[in-house]
């Protein structure tokens, strides 16, 4: 894992801002690269620490959570985390102790793999680190713990996925449908819905 | 005037008549302050307002009372039904009556009581509880939060209302409002706005008559009862057909009211600024200006919350023409009249 | 009875009975019902029923290509529809790692603020309107109305533009719009000066919004809220700082914020950010690169590398991001469309605890919420 720094950011930002490309050719464009990760989020220590841990270091909890570093530039996020469902709570805990907020949940049906994904997207609001947090689970019974207790937030998020794509929350207080009728039986966004 | 003295009709066809003239004035005052009003509105948000039906829509209240006879007048299911069709009838009633006592020019009164003044605040009392019917009545939510708010703000501005008419009472000294405006003549200096030396502070007065009169009419920014962005129609939500159109009318019989006693009160009646030419003329002249400026605020001001309204005249408007009533009674006891 | 006696008052002793605004109202500015329990005057618990105008644009998403899809993002948030192609197009070339040549991302972002600005038009008529205040619609939608002919002359249409295309602009500007941008800018500075002067220093709409609803910055963060409703809460956030994209670091603006939270807050975010709009748009302006507006190369039918990407916009409502889950295919396997709209009502339940209603309507308006936005 290396997370360009900062200040090589900013130089070649300066740089490539100081020609507003007037010619036309197939140049590079003016804009600035990706923005840095901030060196002192906990966070980034932590994942450190994980990804140390996967080499053999001391942390305990660290490797359920490791983190790799993405390409901002081609992704739109800087870390992806791949978690087990029932480690989902505590990477919502990490998330909100590091003073990240919820994005997004975002659930995908796998059909031929006969899974389902849920994607957790987090930003923060003082920095400009992104991190996506993945959970697979069996699309037979679709179940993962809810975070809406760490972030109040997800409760209407968990409700869309759930209603979308049947996966159900455990622990979610009221997982009724969000947008479709409240007497729907059916989860119209699963790959092998037919109208 | 010496013309209409000369024939000699019996009093009770005179009243008659004149109970019709006020009913037509009133009637078609309703019909087109409405379109003044839909024209006013317009202009000050920069367009033109109704001008299809006939010429710059002067046809158009005709247009909208043919509608509105034309529909269904709907009582909703478990309404009661006698309150529900009694509330227009209540609101326009003691707006009709109360015209009776305003001396529109110098023989123009229907009836010259001497406790005119009181009559009016007597009658007006019966609009609060025709909008409560109203919305009580409807078996719907928002009519009934709607009626609570105008029972509290209308109870709220009355007591101001009536202290400002009381200080008026002291410093005119008769209840008659014939005998008010011909006290007022000779000339805008002697109108009782700018009678300084019986009460200082008259011009506040007639400003708190002023905003009194526009929270007991309900007119924004003092519409609670009918707070369309809130309430749907608050009081009114259930009312189609003619019982909306009478509800309407009520209204604009109100403001008529209220700006024909601000102006016999304060701006001296049908009494010439210049004391040449006294008459009708002048009253209406002073009368319309008054009703252009309710309408003007209408469209100005945002609304206030009910809150913010019921502080403004407990807080504000209350202790104000309670001190504004001392005032001129040591005024007029160290001074006299 | 204050707020907190309310809240705090327990549940057997209360006579409250539900009032449903909407979905037919004229304060919720769209389809959204409010199933309000209230307390008198008082709201107890504020339930949001979202869904009345849900067209489910997520599974229309994959059953189209990526080009076919692009009419849809802007009936997503029509009031604000120029950003949210934006993020779109955006992602698209992000994976396919397409390059936008400098004249087309000066007119992306020229195009931007200038929708920036009408929507913030369309808020503060509706929130006057909705506070009683009849007259700043007509004024607002007058000045609106010179940015719409703008736009209309470039993209031809006034509401849903489908302007932005994968690698550029479908098509240039020309000296008339330029012309006109520049007449535009010089007109709207002295009428946001009128606004300020006739509508937000006017005692009846402070006594309406100073000190009403307030929303912490941590509240905000719990719910995901962005945008104005987070800057008004002493935030700033602004993705166009955080996550900077298209042509946006090249040019000087702030991002207004303060830290009051009330709904005041909110409002002067928003008046000052269509100043700090038309300062983004002037410079623009004066700066745009001659060239094309089109990138070279780019494949008639695009496939995205499998895998996902996010791209997120500051929309006028807030962030706006869209994640693609792509396995290589023409159409996507996944899009999801992250509203900022959802997450600024989310917190609507747990803000109006306690608030009477037209403290409530006054909070709704402060959201700046557009229902399709909530519903997609």
């Amino acid at each position: 894992m290396n997370p360009d720094s900062p200040q090589a950011h900013e130089e070649s930002a300066a740089a490539s801002a100081g020609q507003p490309g007037g010619n036309g050719a197939s140049g590079p464009s003016v804009l600035v690269g990706p923005p840095a990760l901030d060196q002192h989020t906990p966070l980034l220590a932590l994942l450190e620490q994980g990804l140390a841990s996967e080499q053999g270091g001391s942390s305990v909890e660290a490797p359920a959570l490791a983190g790799k570093a993405v390409d901002f530039a081609s992704r739109g996020y800087h870390v992806e985390m791949t978690v087990a469902p029932e480690r989902v709570v505590l990477a919502a805990q990490l998330m909100d102790s590091s003073g990240f907020a919820l994005d997004t949940i975002t659930g995908v049906d796998w059909l031929a793999e006969g899974q389902m994904e849920l994607l957790y997207d987090y930003f923060h609001p003082e920095s400009p680190t992104r991190v996506l947090v993945r959970c697979r689970v069996p699309r037979a019974a679709p179940e993962a713990p809810t975070i809406s207790a760490v972030f109040p937030g997800a409760n209407w998020h968990e409700r869309e996925t759930h209603e979308f794509l049947g996966i159900r929350f455990q622990g979610h207080p009221n997982l009724t449908p969000f947008l479709l009728p409240e007497d729907a039986d059916y989860h119209p966004l699963r790959k092998d819905y037919a109208a | 005037m010496s013309a209409l003295a000369a024939i000699q009709i019996g009093e009770p066809l005179r009243l008659v008549l004149f109970l019709l003239g006020i009913m037509a004035f009133v009637g078609f005052n309703a019909a087109y302050l409405v379109w003044a009003e839909r024209k006013g509105a317009g202009r000050f948000q920069r367009r033109v307002g109704p001008s299809e039906v006939g010429y710059a829509g002067l046809l158009q209240p005709i247009a909208d009372a043919v509608k509105l006879l034309t529909k269904q007048v709907l009582v909703p299911p478990g309404a009661d039904a006698t309150l529900f069709r009694a509330a227009p009838i209540l609101v326009i009633a003691p707006a009709l009556i109360s015209l009776a006592v305003i001396p529109f020019g110098p023989a123009l009164a229907a009836r010259d009581l001497n406790v005119g003044l009181i009559m009016i605040f007597a009658f007006g009392s019966v609009n609060v509880m025709a909008l409560m019917l109203g919305g009580w009545s409807s078996r719907n939510k928002y009519a009934i939060i709607s009626a609570a708010r105008v029972v509290s703000q209308n109870v709220a501005y009355e007591i101001p209302m009536l202290l400002v008419v009381v200080t008026m009472l002291l410093v005119t000294g008769t209840m008659s409002l014939t005998k008010i405006v011909e006290d007022q003549a000779g000339g805008f200096w002697h109108w009782n706005l700018f009678r300084l030396a019986a009460n200082p502070l008259m011009p506040l007065t007639f400003l708190t008559f002023y905003i009194c009169m526009l929270a007991e009419t309900n007119r924004a920014p003092f519409d609670m009862a009918e707070a369309e962005s809130e309430l749907v129609a608050g009081a009114y939500t259930e009312y189609a057909g003619m019982g909306f159109g009478v509800f309407f009318m009520g209204e604009y019989a109100n403001i008529l009211l209220g700006c024909s006693l601000a102006t016999v009160l304060f701006l001296g009646g049908w009494q010439c600024p210049f004391g040449l030419l006294p008459g009708v003329f002048w009253f209406l002249v002073k009368l319309y200006l008054l009703v252009f400026s309710v309408i003007w605020v209408r469209w100005t001001f945002p609304r206030t919350q009910f809150y913010g309204l019921l502080n403004l005249s407990w807080k504000i408007l209350i202790p104000l023409s309670l001190g504004t009533l001392v005032l001129s009674a040591a005024m007029i006891k160290l001074l006299g009249r | 009875m204050s707020p907190s006696e309310v809240i705090a008052a327990p549940e057997g002793q209360r006579e409250t009975f539900v009032l449903n605004l909407g979905p037919q109202h004229p304060a919720t500015h769209g389809v959204l019902r409010l199933k309000l329990t209230m307390d008198g005057e008082f709201i107890v618990r504020a339930e949001p029923v979202c869904g009345y105008i849900h067209r489910m644009h997520e599974k229309m998403a994959e059953n189209r290509s990526y080009a076919q899809f692009l009419p849809n993002t802007s009936r997503i948030d029509y009031l604000s529809a120029m950003t949210y192609t934006h993020a779109f197009v955006g992602a698209v070339e992000r994976a396919a790692k397409l390059e936008v040549p400098p004249r087309a991302e000066f007119i992306r972002v020229i195009t931007s603020e200038l929708n920036r600005i009408s929507s913030h038009l369309v808020w503060l008529g509706a929130y006057l309107l909705d506070l009683g205040g009849f007259t700043p619609l007509l004024y607002a939608f007058d000045d609106r109305e010179k940015i719409l002919d703008l736009l209309e002359g470039v993209t031809g249409a006034r509401l849903t533009y489908c302007y932005y295309r994968f690698g550029g602009v479908c098509n240039d500007v020309d000296e008339a719009f330029t012309r006109g941008t520049k007449e535009f800018v010089a007109y709207m500075r002295p009428r946001l000066d009128m606004y300020r002067a006739l509508v937000t220093d006017n005692i009846i709409l402070r006594k309406r919004l100073v000190g009403i609803a307030p929303i912490s910055a941590e509240t905000c963060r719990k719910y995901g809220a962005t945008g104005p409703v987070i800057r008004g809460s002493g935030v700033a956030y602004d993705v166009r700082r955080r996550e900077p994209y298209s042509a946006y670091p090249l040019f000087d603006f702030e991002v207004p914020n303060f830290p009051e939270g009330d709904c005041m807050a909110r409002y002067l975010v928003r008046m000052e950010e269509m100043a700090q709009s038309l300062r983004i748009i002037e410079q623009a302006v004066d700066r745009l690169p001659e060239g094309p507006v089109m990138a070279t190369a780019v494949p008639r039918v695009l496939k995205l590398p499998a895998g996902d990407v996010a791209y997120a916009v500051e929309a006028a409502r807030g962030r706006f991001m869209v994640h693609i889950v792509s396995d290589n295919k023409e159409i996507p396997y996944r899009v999801k469309l992250r509203t900022p709209s959802l997450s600024n009502l989310s917190l609507f339940e747990e803000a109006s605890q306690g608030l009477v209603l037209p403290d409530a309507v006054a909070l709704l308006g402060s959201l700046d919420l557009v229902i399709p936005d909530i519903d997609r």
